[in-house]
């Protein structure tokens, strides 16, 4: 037996998902192939912006350089590609154990540190992988690299139409989000969340908080790679810019807007962020003043994000029910 | 000669100029609890702290259950069953009691790579977390979010989470900090039940509370250990009483 979940936010997410599932149909009918694009870019970053809320919400560790993981991904797509090698599980398992190793090594420094020094050094690192990619004329260097085909994988989940390549994307979503809740449910994620309130207490417990945090990061980064991956696809066209640092930094609005460390807030949050980038610049020519204030108004006064928003109504509805 | 759960020998910190603890030597028996008394500034919460592995001793060597633990890290002494609260109660605030102690319980058992079966569900632990908060009288709290909880029961509650690690021997640095008369005398009431059972090493101000609990009596002063002994020893210990107990408290 299927029930209706129970609160506001629950059913929200819920018919969120829904409707995520059936847009392309509309779309279609609608003859709207652009609006597939953008919703197909939005589902992209939201990849990224889960698994950034990893390590950002769940673990408290505010990297600055997450774009660095859909970059790998990325190329992980194109520099084979550019050899014409488009076998999609190479494409696939490249950007897991590249992204893998680059987070273990740059993980491994950068948790040593905390706070802004973590933010600092892990923009750093990310900034170094921008500059060697913008240096590498091989694959274009700052002109880019185009890849001409998709990466190919059985008919059955073939990425070579923007529908299929759609769905491809959206059932990535769903694992990601799925896994996301049992990871934090789990014996490794009640540390992760245990070391962001107090490390001190988590040690004292006899957690190597290090060795957990470190998995984590791990994790988060191959979990992003995913989503280069993806995006290599979509675009069809990579540049080093795709990990600038401006980028990472979005990724970190897209989190905080929908509500950090819940497991639906960077969905929303980076839905919003898209949508309102979209419409406020087919606005007027100075949508970023009128994004900024919005971004600025979203933080301070929407404590929580928009999950806590939702949250609260569920709240207020327990109070007047 | 008795069963030494935990032996201490030579253990000096400076900090700078100044001596935090002098060649501290000092065993520790199976099954007894141990108090360290001393005034203000004496070197006791620094003791602590280098014995749970916080701060790195400038010398001297710690043996826990006859293997030197002196190199090991905070979280795998804990993991050898070396426990500890904290004198500035340091809990996991926006978590509930229970989740608090499960923590704990997941800490006294194995490694916590696993990422898929949530913890929630997992009625050994549950049961084990729920066994540790009644042991001090927290079972009808356990829903309780931390940091909703009254300053005794958040200082119950770190005694609940050093018992449900399984630990060999607990370090209590003053369980009993600003405690009122009532919560105080519960404590007193929780670390009796403890008595036999369990190893203890106490550093704790209230003197009556040490008095009642104590089986051996160890007195630190600027950073040196001056005498270890019975408790009914102490009390009649001239040097004791000229450098502590007639300090004010006797």
């Amino acid at each position: 037996m299927i029930s209706l979940p129970a609160t506001i936010s629950a059913r929200s997410y819920a018919l969120l998902l829904l409707v995520l599932a059936l847009l392309p149909f509309i779309f279609e009918w609608l003859d709207q192939p652009f609006y597939l694009d953008l919703l197909s870019r939005a589902l992209i970053l939201c990849i990224a912006a889960i698994s950034l809320n990893l390590i950002l919400g769940f673990g408290g560790m505010v990297s600055l350089g997450h774009a660095a993981y859909i970059g790998i991904g990325a190329y992980c797509v194109g520099i084979p590609s550019y050899y014409d090698y488009y076998n999609g599980w190479l494409h696939l398992t490249l950007a897991l154990s590249v992204s893998a190793i680059f987070a273990l090594v740059t993980g491994a420094i950068s948790l040593r540190t905390r706070g802004v020094y973590f933010i600092m050094i892990t923009m750093a690192f990310t900034q170094m992988l921008y500059f060697i990619f913008l240096s590498l004329e091989v694959y274009g260097a700052d002109d880019g690299l185009v890849i001409y085909s998709r990466s190919e994988f059985p008919a059955w989940l073939s990425m070579d139409s923007s529908m299929s390549l759609y769905y491809w994307i959206f059932g990535v979503l769903l694992l990601a989000l799925f896994f996301t809740h049992r990871l934090v449910h789990a014996r490794f994620g009640r540390v992760i969340v245990g070391a962001r309130f107090n490390e001190q207490r988590m040690q004292a417990l006899g957690f190597n908080t290090y060795r957990y945090r470190l998995t984590c990061y791990v994790i988060s980064a191959m979990i992003c790679s995913i989503a280069g991956m993806l995006f290599g696809n979509f675009a069809g066209f990579i540049s080093p810019d795709i990990m600038g640092w401006t980028r990472s930094g979005e990724l970190i609005f897209m989190v905080i807007i929908g509500g950090v460390a819940t497991l639906f807030g960077p969905l929303v949050g980076t839905i919003t962020f898209v949508l309102l980038e979209e419409f406020l610049s087919a606005i007027t020519v100075y949508w970023h003043l009128i994004f900024g204030i919005l971004l600025v108004a979203l933080v301070l006064f929407g404590k929580g994000g928009i999950h806590g928003w939702l949250s609260r109504m569920d709240h207020k509805g327990e109070e007047h029910g | 000669m008795a069963d030494q759960l935990l032996k201490v020998t030579g253990l000096s910190k400076h900090f700078g100029g100044i001596i935090a603890t002098e060649n501290v030597s000092l065993s520790v028996e199976r099954g007894l609890i141990h108090a360290i008394i001393g005034p203000n500034g004496a070197g006791k919460t620094t003791l602590i702290a280098q014995l749970s592995g916080q701060l790195k001793p400038d010398s001297g060597d710690i043996e826990f259950d006859g293997h030197s633990i002196v190199h090991d890290s905070v979280a795998s002494r804990a993991r050898l069953g070396l426990a500890r609260s904290f004198q500035i109660t340091s809990v996991i605030m926006p978590m509930t009691l229970l989740e608090n102690v499960m923590l704990a319980v997941q800490g006294g058992s194995g490694h916590s790579f696993g990422f898929w079966s949530p913890v929630r569900r997992d009625r050994v632990m549950r049961d084990a977390a729920m066994s540790s908060l009644a042991e001090v009288g927290l079972e009808g709290r356990a829903g309780r979010t931390a940091a909703n909880v009254s300053h005794g029961e958040q200082r119950q509650l770190e005694i609940a989470m050093a018992l449900a690690m399984k630990p060999r021997m607990l370090l209590l640095d003053e369980p009993m900090a600003g405690m009122g008369k009532e919560e105080g005398a519960m404590m007193v009431d929780i670390l009796n039940r403890l008595k036999g059972g369990m190893t203890i090493l106490l550093v704790e101000h209230d003197m009556d509370a040490v008095f009642s609990l104590a089986d051996r009596l160890s007195v630190m002063v600027n950073g040196h250990v001056i005498a270890t002994d019975t408790v009914e020893n102490i009390r009649s210990n001239h040097q004791v009483q000229k450098a502590y107990l007639g300090d004010g408290h006797a």
